[in-house]
């Protein structure tokens, strides 16, 4: 399944630095996100867009992931060629990562 | 206990003026903040002061306050905004017309100035953050220095009893915490108090972000009445959870998912999130339904504010070009990708190197990259349009893109319409510091 099916995001730039939540439907999945989620995964889905550092951060009580990744290949919102300068659509890249589906999501 | 209530009108510079009016008429309010400044925008501001020194504030102001102004004043709702940019005390002469011509006379207006720390920056030399290099290296390119600046001077120009009060580059949530520290007197010092106002400020700042305006996603996470969404106010009492909602029967959500989505929207360490105000402390921070449409909020934490002031440097940055050519049917990609790689060609010829030229195909790979778009169930589309873009260093060299795309249309693929091209300047951000002891800012009362 994708994480479209467990969660929801939004992102946003301050200037070539861009952050992505990521925030469980349901509380009782986020160690499921917090599990399949890692630093090193979000990298990898972004390797195209960012070669900078990625930094997760957790906010259990919300049942949310922050993510902030750094070094926007092609510059930041100001100076890029990107069709989407401020990288708003990247949360929807975000949502298409695969997590196994070997458990049924929280039903909502 | 008193409880404050504060809406947001505006979450940028172009942003509906209709929602605003609602939360004057119908909100309850006592203020109404309007967020209308982003990073380029007040750089942007600068140039248009430097071409004529009555402009260089927000060209929607007028429209804005004149929709306002009438409601706000019959039931006394104090506007705050940061729609001065470059110039607030234009701004403020402009509101006095505004106010006048709507028979509002004896509106009191306050323009808060000192942000422009262009001349400061340049003597201190400081670094710029992004690239280690000195502010000075910029000098003929730099176009603007504006340091972000706190809740302060706004409160000051409240207590001064201004019913209009304009800035330019203060802190977004920042106008939102200073009629916070007026009604509950606040000290400059009173850091949890200051962490729980910016949490009001960052959720209300971005307007209908939080009330479902950012939100939808038909039939996953829907949302009602998006055409007429309202705008977002919170009731804050001077201690304990603040709510977020909107005015009864206007369109949109206020849910705890539209709350969270903007608590961690453009932020960084939510343990840390700096303004010159504060360092907010979101990490604790808890939701709870409190009825329809309203969303409790508690939990916010603050630390003591950093020494040094965040300073937003606008400087030329070259061209970028633009041209834009559409395909259809069978082969629309293959003829979309053999047009970009003419394109890149006949550029390289006229000296634009590769590498400062990029393609995309709209409707394939655009938005993330062909690694991302390459899904093993993907179907070709019907119709794809190429974008060529190239960052040059002279206009003349940009405009060639949109003519190398334009000639696309009798020299390069069959069926190739639908041509757009432009030309713009380039207009960077970069940041850098500056102790706040150099920014000393001013209020300026004047009376409609």
């Amino acid at each position: 399944m994708t994480l479209r099916t467990l969660a929801h995001s939004r992102s946003g730039d301050k200037g070539p630095v861009t952050n992505l939540s990521l925030i469980a439907f349901d509380a009782r999945d986020f160690p499921r996100l917090a599990r399949e989620v890692t630093v090193e995964r979000v990298r990898a889905h972004f390797a195209n867009l960012f070669d900078g550092d990625v930094t997760r951060y957790e906010l259990p009580q919300l049942g949310a992931l922050n993510f902030v990744l750094r070094g926007r290949v092609g510059g930041g919102v100001t100076s890029t060629q990107a069709l989407d300068p401020h990288g708003k659509s990247f949360s929807s890249a975000l949502l298409e990562m695969e997590i196994p589906d070997d458990d049924p999501p929280t039903p909502r | 206990m008193r409880t404050i209530r504060i809406g947001c009108g505006a979450g940028f510079s172009g942003d509906r003026i209709d929602p605003a009016v609602e939360l004057a008429e119908h909100g309850d309010l006592d203020y109404l903040v309007f967020e209308c400044l982003a990073e380029r925008t007040i750089a942007l501001a600068q140039q248009a002061r430097a071409r004529d020194q009555r402009l260089g504030f927000d060209p929607l102001l007028a429209e804005r306050l004149e929709a306002v102004l009438p409601a706000c004043h019959e039931r006394g709702v104090t506007v705050i905004t940061n729609m001065g940019a470059a110039n607030p005390r234009a701004a403020s002469e402009t509101t006095c017309e505004v106010a006048r011509a709507l028979g509002l006379g004896g509106l009191r207006i306050a323009a808060v100035t000192g942000d422009d720390v262009l001349e400061a920056v340049v003597a201190c030399d400081s670094l710029v953050e992004e690239t280690g290099r000195p502010v000075s290296e910029l000098r003929d390119a730099l176009v603007s220095a504006n340091a972000y600046i706190g809740h302060e001077p706004i409160a000051q120009a409240l207590a001064a009893g201004a019913q209009v009060v304009i800035t330019g580059r203060a802190a977004d949530p920042s106008l939102f915490v200073a009629p916070l520290a007026h009604a509950f007197r606040w000290r400059a010092d009173a850091w949890p108090e200051l962490g729980r106002g910016t949490l009001v400020g960052h959720l209300l700042e971005c307007a209908g972000q939080v009330t479902g305006g950012y939100f939808a996603d038909p039939g996953l996470k829907d949302v009602a009445d998006l055409a007429n969404l309202g705008f977002p106010l919170a009731e804050v009492p001077e201690a304990g959870p603040i709510v977020i909602t909107k005015v009864p029967r206007s369109g949109g959500a206020v849910t705890i998912a539209t709350c969270k989505e903007q608590l961690l929207y453009e932020i960084q360490d939510p343990g840390a999130y700096m303004t010159p105000d504060v360092v907010a402390d979101f990490t604790g921070v808890s939701m709870a339904t409190a009825g329809g449409d309203r969303v409790a909020v508690d939990g916010a934490a603050g630390r003591a504010r950093p020494e040094m002031l965040k300073v937003s440097l606008g400087y030329r940055d070259g061209y970028i070009g633009e041209g834009q050519i559409s395909y259809a049917g069978a082969g629309a990609v293959a003829r979309g990708r053999l047009a970009g790689e003419i394109v890149v060609a006949r550029l390289a010829q006229r000296g634009v190197p590769r590498e400062a030229v990029r393609c995309d195909l709209i409707g394939v790979d655009a938005l993330h990259g062909p690694a991302l778009a390459a899904s093993p169930t993907a179907l070709p589309p019907y119709e794809v349009r190429l974008r060529v873009t190239a960052r040059t260093e002279r206009a003349i060299e940009a405009s060639w893109v949109g003519r190398e795309v334009e000639a696309l249309y009798t020299n390069g693929p069959a069926g190739g319409g639908g041509v757009g091209k432009q030309v713009r300047d380039v207009l960077s951000i970069a940041s850098t510091f500056i102790d706040r002891s150099l920014v000393s800012c001013r209020v300026t009362v004047e009376v409609a």
